[in-house]
């Protein structure tokens, strides 16, 4: 996927929506949304927990978990090769950052998926480090908050990818037992195992703008029917109308509305 | 003459073929005993030799075999009284998931499973086996009313996958297998699935969470299927053997990663070859572990369940 790709390095960077070319400190000051025309580029888990958390202040959790290439996987590459690459490029955190911190000074658990590892992909790790997060959450009825990006389940992890859907939405049926509430915050893109999973489930479905959100990726479908699809298909404000999500927040007033909603919960 | 559709099990079938042959000959009254006798021991031989070191990629071809047994014979052999229900109570009814109560050694059961067809009208009407949400929400409201009346579910997995489709989309079909996964972890009755062909990624995991996960030996389980993943990862189609090899998606492979219970023989040749015999196995493996279930207290099932689930997966914190 071209569109998103996020914000270079550069001292200049050009809005992949309307083309225009902005100063790349213009953009992060505006957290990453184009000033011209509102287009939301794609933020890391960093940069994400930072934009929500009290005073840009969070407590890292359980970032020592890490894969282990349970079935030898080896494509065009192998797969303990790819991790390797994507720990020194992005870091230890695989495609999932949790953080602990407070939102309206309230104690909160954000869990933000990393799409520049693997894609966002969900393996072991992000299975295991979204159940870790839940369980902290029950242990200290404390609120869940997961923003994903992601293409879905991690291919090089198999079955064990998969299984990791199961394991999570488990978690999040204790959550909900015992009445301490789940946001899922949805962002471009978000696919497959991980739309079919989590990202449904929350108390409250809250989406940025212009979201790639769905169960099959574009191309899928349009190989399966073999159509062009709409325009705006899959897009958050479609899913909105289809009753799927509760809200499309601007990424300006995210912060503001999870404090909101959360303070009906707690 | 059978219809040869998968060319490594095509020497088995020219066998059947001259066996079926020579016995019609033998019941005109011609002398063939010998040269039957040789074609049968030549048979099984060539069963053996082909099924002893069968590639994952065959697995998947027999998974996938044009007379593999569906659910519904499953369910016609093993269960007595079977009622099937029909819709979601939202938008319609899935004929790609049939869902409905049945008698299981005399008591009621639930039971859901996909569903595909097999001459081409049925296939088209149960979509090759791949639901819309309907038929998610729909095995969710059977699965629920068994929880109502303390009734075990059985549920017997057989999918390419979830249908990729507008409809599907429009109609949340992430929502509705999502929903599946969390109300299935917490319902406080035994559930037993039993994956009896191919089990496609999401679209099977939607019917999948239990307290027993069985297989059948040429069931296959994937979290995509090999020529998605070779058109993904290899940017090439062809090599679609490859990926089947690298995904890991076996009964023994699931076995050893800890995803399944137990790998249920298939009959000499497969299932396709001996439905009677597969569910025969399938019946008796549902009545061993329903035994031992149905002597849980409700509350320990479930925790027992996200036990099991929670420790799926393998990755290290030091």
């Amino acid at each position: 996927m071209k569109k998103g790709q996020g914000v270079p390095r550069g001292l200049w960077i050009k809005c992949d929506s309307c083309g225009a070319i902005l100063y790349h400190k213009e953009a992060a000051d505006n957290l990453h949304v184009c000033p011209k025309c509102d287009h939301h580029f794609r933020l890391t888990a960093s940069q994400r927990l930072a934009s929500l958390f009290d005073g840009d202040r969070y407590k890292v959790l359980f970032n020592r978990v890490r894969s282990t290439d349970p079935l030898g996987f080896v494509d065009s590459k192998a797969y303990s090769d790819r991790l390797k690459t994507y720990q020194k490029r992005i870091g230890p955190q695989d495609a999932l950052l949790v953080g602990q911190g407070e939102i309206d000074r309230g104690p909160t658990v954000i869990a933000a998926m990393e799409y520049g590892f693997m894609g966002g992909s969900m393996g072991s790790v992000v299975g295991e480090k979204l159940a870790l997060a839940a369980e902290r959450c029950l242990d200290r009825r404390f609120p869940l908050v997961i923003v994903s990006c992601s293409g879905g389940a991690r291919m090089q992890e198999g079955i064990l990818s998969l299984m990791q859907m199961g394991k999570v939405s488990a978690a999040l049926a204790r959550m909900r037992e015992k009445q301490l509430p789940y946001i899922s915050v949805l962002t471009d893109p978000t696919t497959g195992g991980v739309t079919a999973s989590f990202a449904m489930l929350g108390n409250l479905n809250i989406a940025e703008p212009g979201a790639l959100i769905g169960f099959a990726g574009p191309r899928v479908i349009e190989q399966t029917i073999r159509q062009t699809l709409p325009a705006g298909f899959q897009r958050s404000e479609f899913l909105l109308e289809h009753g799927m999500l509760d809200l499309v927040v601007h990424r300006h007033e995210l912060k503001e509305t999870l404090a909101t909603c959360l303070g009906y919960f707690r | 003459m059978a219809t040869i559709v998968i060319p490594f099990l095509e020497p088995i079938e020219n066998l059947r073929d001259k066996i079926l042959e020579l016995e019609m000959d033998t019941r005109k009254g011609i002398d063939n005993s010998s040269e039957l006798d040789k074609t049968r021991r030549e048979h099984e031989e060539t069963v053996n030799r082909i099924f002893s070191s069968l590639t994952r990629w065959q697995r998947c071809l027999l998974a996938r075999h044009p007379d593999r047994p569906y659910s519904l014979a499953y369910i016609h052999d093993i269960f007595t009284d079977f009622t099937e229900f029909h819709g979601d109570r939202r938008f319609g009814d899935d004929p790609a998931i049939v869902a409905g109560f049945a008698r299981f050694g005399g008591e009621p059961v639930a039971v859901v499973g996909h569903q595909k067809g097999r001459d081409t009208a049925e296939k088209v009407r149960r979509n090759f086996g791949m639901p819309r949400p309907e038929g998610y929400r729909k095995a969710q409201r059977i699965m629920k009313l068994a929880a109502q009346f303390k009734r075990p579910i059985i549920s017997f997995i057989d999918t390419p996958g979830a249908y990729p489709g507008i409809d599907a989309e429009e109609r949340g079909q992430a929502e509705a297998i999502a929903d599946n996964l969390l109300v299935m972890a917490g319902l406080p009755v035994p559930i037993i699935v039993v994956v009896t062909g191919e089990g496609g990624s999401g679209g099977a995991l939607g019917l999948g969470i239990g307290d027993r996960i069985l297989m059948a030996e040429h069931a296959i389980y994937s979290v995509i299927s090999p020529e998605g993943c070779a058109a993904i990862l290899w940017k090439d189609p062809a090599r679609t053997e490859e990926a089947a090899e690298a995904l890991h998606l076996t009964s023994p492979d699931l076995q050893q990663l800890g995803v399944i219970d137990e790998v249920l023989p298939e009959p000499f040749g497969g299932a396709h070859m001996d439905p009677g015999g597969m569910a025969s196995t399938i019946s008796d493996a549902i009545s061993r572990h329903l035994k031992q279930l149905k002597k849980v207290r409700p509350d320990v099932l479930v925790a027992r369940r996200y036990k099991k689930f929670r420790a799926m997966g393998t990755s290290t914190d030091r």
